[in-house]
């Protein structure tokens, strides 16, 4: 640590580029010239999707790899900053849709959902293990159901259609570049405060809360608190990833907030790894790309049994997920060099 | 570092993969969107395979050109409908597709076909009502008929021949079943019938008990309209509460896969009448050569189901379409949207033609449950009604008045 102060006085520049990364630099440098050679299709249907669904994995990975709190809720955060961009904005089922402003809409959706997240996390805290896991599955199904049959505020299994991003500057951010760079903004925003976040004091408190409650207790910490802040915390990035899923759909139903979409959180979640933010998004390609192209590999009858043994394999050869098969990788690959020739 | 630069060049490479969306020219992509996963997979696939009894109809070609079927799949909720949808036409590229399977689907694809203007939709079995009925889509075709116009026949056959004066309904709640108790209760209501109760359940309800408590003592019959295990589900549980009422069915209440149940459920189901687009004992040749066709597809049922039957006419319209366009939509479709509006023909349940709003004007079939020779049961024609269009025979600004179709309209307590 001491040598790392050391060098940023010899020469900042070096120590800059050490700072975020190489790996880093050249991965946003990628996804930022990657609209030059995608197709639209590519652009929002597999890196939007994925950068959403990334985003609403990451505020997973962030409660169970920093908290160990594995949560089944946070597509259902997601579903209530979406509803209420429904609701608060303008929609053309008419029902509700007060037509405000996106500026008001998206901050009061946000905090909507992190509030409701952190109400989520306080009731769940008192849990561990597979009780958090239960807890919040129960209040991802009872949502579910209550959308599905609340015609006054959820407007039932139709839900909520024509709903518009917004237009300004000139530009309508659902166009195929500007929503990609909007879903790419959220994701390095969101990627870079988490990674940001783990470092911190309170990411450290976190990190010992997860490993030892107990004596984090006897030093004194309110562990209640913390793990609610980290739920409240987690609710704004899925509340965020909500509001763009609802501007990317157009809709929404409670088929969006279903217990098997509350699932493939978890899924691309686990596949990713939970030790790195990277994780999740790495995770949710993979997961999008086999959702959207198993049907043109094994025909319309199958494709589903293709995915779940995609995901068994994985799983089964890296219980750390993807990230794990890398971690197993990377010694190989260093010492390559060491090598001699046969 | 060296770690996070591959992960970086891996992640890269994998995002650009080419779209390998090139058609040849003598081939022709149709995309064919329905439900091959969730709650609706059997119907689904029953679609694909009236889908395929077209397409095998003309072997595999059209106009000269090789037909090349393009799967989506949906799991009948509206959104993945919308991405499946997608895919087929921004990566595979289809200027042709033929879907979707239920109710809120069609409504959401309806809204996105209005983004597309250059890709040409037609409908698979959807029937809600205001998928053409209110704001429909310039490039959306439904020469399947919707739930309500299914229903023609059956709310006056209950009033007048079977003498039902006051019936509850049962049904599911989404725009589906709302078209068809809309299109039972117009006639039905307007008869001089009382609907005292309505109950609306959630799709894959498992416990009813709490509805069949709701359902009042002195009502004469009972209108279900659900569909599968739901069906299933609610008609054990209703005998074995001790309901005695008749039922009447909705179009996919009385459908080959519950009648092919077990149990002391085949009582109950005897004598329902009911109405829809098919009947299977329609003697017409047509229909006759249509179910053997049928019955080539694998895994098919032994008599083909409403899906079957309308993915059929929709994919048998889009080739004679396609047929009499010389198989040509590099002009964004704009022939072939209008070779769609005038095309009249004859299916396997009669002739079809299309109104101003690019909804099947077609016959509809009264049937009556009775068990065949063999000891399945069978629903029997009853009676034909001819050439049905959207609005049931009401002048259209009178009909329009009725309101949208909702759990609420109609209601005549």
């Amino acid at each position: 640590m001491s040598l790392a102060t050391a060098a940023e006085g010899a020469a900042p520049q070096q120590n800059w580029l050490d700072k975020i990364g190489a790996g880093h630099v050249i991965l946003a440098v990628a996804l930022l010239l990657y609209p030059l050679v995608a197709s639209d299709f590519f652009l929002t249907q597999i890196a939007g999707y994925s950068m959403i669904f990334g985003v609403l994995s990451l505020s997973l990975m962030l409660l169970a790899g920093y908290g160990g709190m594995l949560s089944l809720a946070q597509i259902t955060v997601a579903g209530i900053a979406a509803y209420a961009v429904a609701i608060l904005g303008s929609n053309n089922s008419n029902v509700l849709g007060f037509g405000w402003p996106w500026w008001i809409v998206v901050p009061f959706a946000v905090a909507a959902a992190a509030v409701s997240s952190a109400l989520i996390g306080w009731i769940s805290v008192r849990t561990e293990g597979i009780y958090t896991l239960m807890i919040t599955l129960a209040i991802a199904t009872a949502t579910f159901y209550f959308a599905q049959q609340n015609y006054a505020i959820f407007n039932g299994h139709s839900g909520y259609a024509g709903i518009h991003a917004p237009v300004f500057w000139g530009i309508n951010w659902r166009d195929p570049k500007p929503f990609y760079y909007l879903c790419l903004g959220l994701a390095m925003l969101s990627y870079a405060a988490v990674l940001y976040g783990s470092r911190s004091t309170f990411g450290m408190t976190m990190q010992a809360i997860r490993d030892n409650p107990r004596r984090m207790r006897a030093l004194g910490y309110h562990v209640t608190a913390h793990k609610v802040f980290a739920w409240f915390l987690a609710g704004i990035l899925a509340g965020l990833a909500g509001v763009l899923l609802v501007w990317f759909n157009g809709r929404v139903s409670p088929g969006t907030i279903g217990v098997d979409v509350a699932i493939d959180i978890l899924i691309i979640a686990v596949i990713g790894g939970l030790r790195h933010p990277i994780g999740p998004f790495v995770g949710a390609i993979v997961v999008i790309l086999m959702q959207t192209f198993a049907i043109d590999i094994v025909g319309a009858e199958r494709f589903n049994t293709l995915i779940g043994l995609v995901f068994l394999v994985i799983v089964f050869v890296s219980p750390d997920g993807i990230l794990g098969l890398w971690g197993r990788i990377k010694p190989h690959l260093a010492q390559e060099s060491l090598r001699a020739g046969p | 570092m060296h770690r996070r630069t591959l992960l970086a060049l891996a992640l890269f490479t994998g995002l650009t993969a080419p779209s390998m969306a090139l058609a040849a020219d003598d081939t022709i992509k149709i995309g064919l969107l329905a439900t091959f996963e969730g709650p609706f997979t059997v119907l689904g696939e029953d679609g694909e395979r009236g889908a395929m009894t077209a397409v095998a109809e003309t072997n595999g070609t059209v106009a000269g050109k090789k037909i090349e079927i393009v799967k989506g799949s949906s799991d009948a909720s509206p959104d993945s409908a919308v991405r499946a949808a997608r895919k087929l036409v921004e990566q595979d590229g289809v200027k042709v597709l033929v879907g979707p399977l239920s109710g809120d689907e069609g409504l959401a694809v309806k809204d996105y076909a209005k983004t597309k203007p250059d890709v040409t939709f037609i409908n698979g079995t959807s029937a809600a009502q205001d998928t053409t009925l209110r704001n429909p889509a310039e490039n959306f075709f439904r020469f399947s008929t919707d739930g309500a116009q299914w229903m023609a026949g059956l709310g006056t056959y209950a009033f007048k021949d079977k003498g039902y004066k006051k019936v509850a309904t049962v049904a599911e709640d989404y725009s589906f079943p709302y078209t068809q108790v809309f299109g039972f209760m117009a006639e039905f209501c307007k008869a001089g019938g009382h609907v005292p109760s309505k109950s609306w359940v959630p799709i894959g309800n498992k416990d009813f008990s709490s509805v069949i408590a709701a359902i009042p003592e002195d009502v004469d019959a009972i209108y279900v309209a659900l569909g599968g295990a739901d069906a299933v589900n609610f008609l054990t549980q209703y005998q074995q509460a001790g309901g005695t009422a008749p039922l009447i069915g909705g179009s996919i209440t009385v459908d080959q896969t519950v009648l092919t149940s077990k149990g002391k459920l085949r009582d109950v189901l005897k004598g329902t009448p009911s109405a829809g687009p098919t009947a299977d004992t329609n003697d017409a040749p047509a229909w006759k050569s249509f179910v053997a066709a049928y019955a080539k597809q694998p895994g098919a049922f032994p008599s083909p189901s409403l899906f079957a039957h309308g993915y059929y006419v929709n994919m048998k319209a889009t080739l004679l379409a396609l047929d009499q366009v010389g198989g040509d939509v590099s002009d964004g479709g704009k022939k072939l949207r209008e070779a769609l509006s005038k095309l009249s023909f004859d299916t396997p349940t009669g002739k079809v033609s299309l109104d101003k709003n690019r909804n099947a004007v077609a016959d509809i079939f009264l049937t009556e449950v009775t068990e065949g020779s063999d000891g399945n049961l069978l629903n029997k024609l009853v009676k034909v009604v001819p050439q049905v269009n959207q609005t049931l025979g009401i002048p259209e600004d009178e009909f329009m008045k009725l309101g949208a179709v909702n759990r609420d309209n109609p209601s005549c307590p």
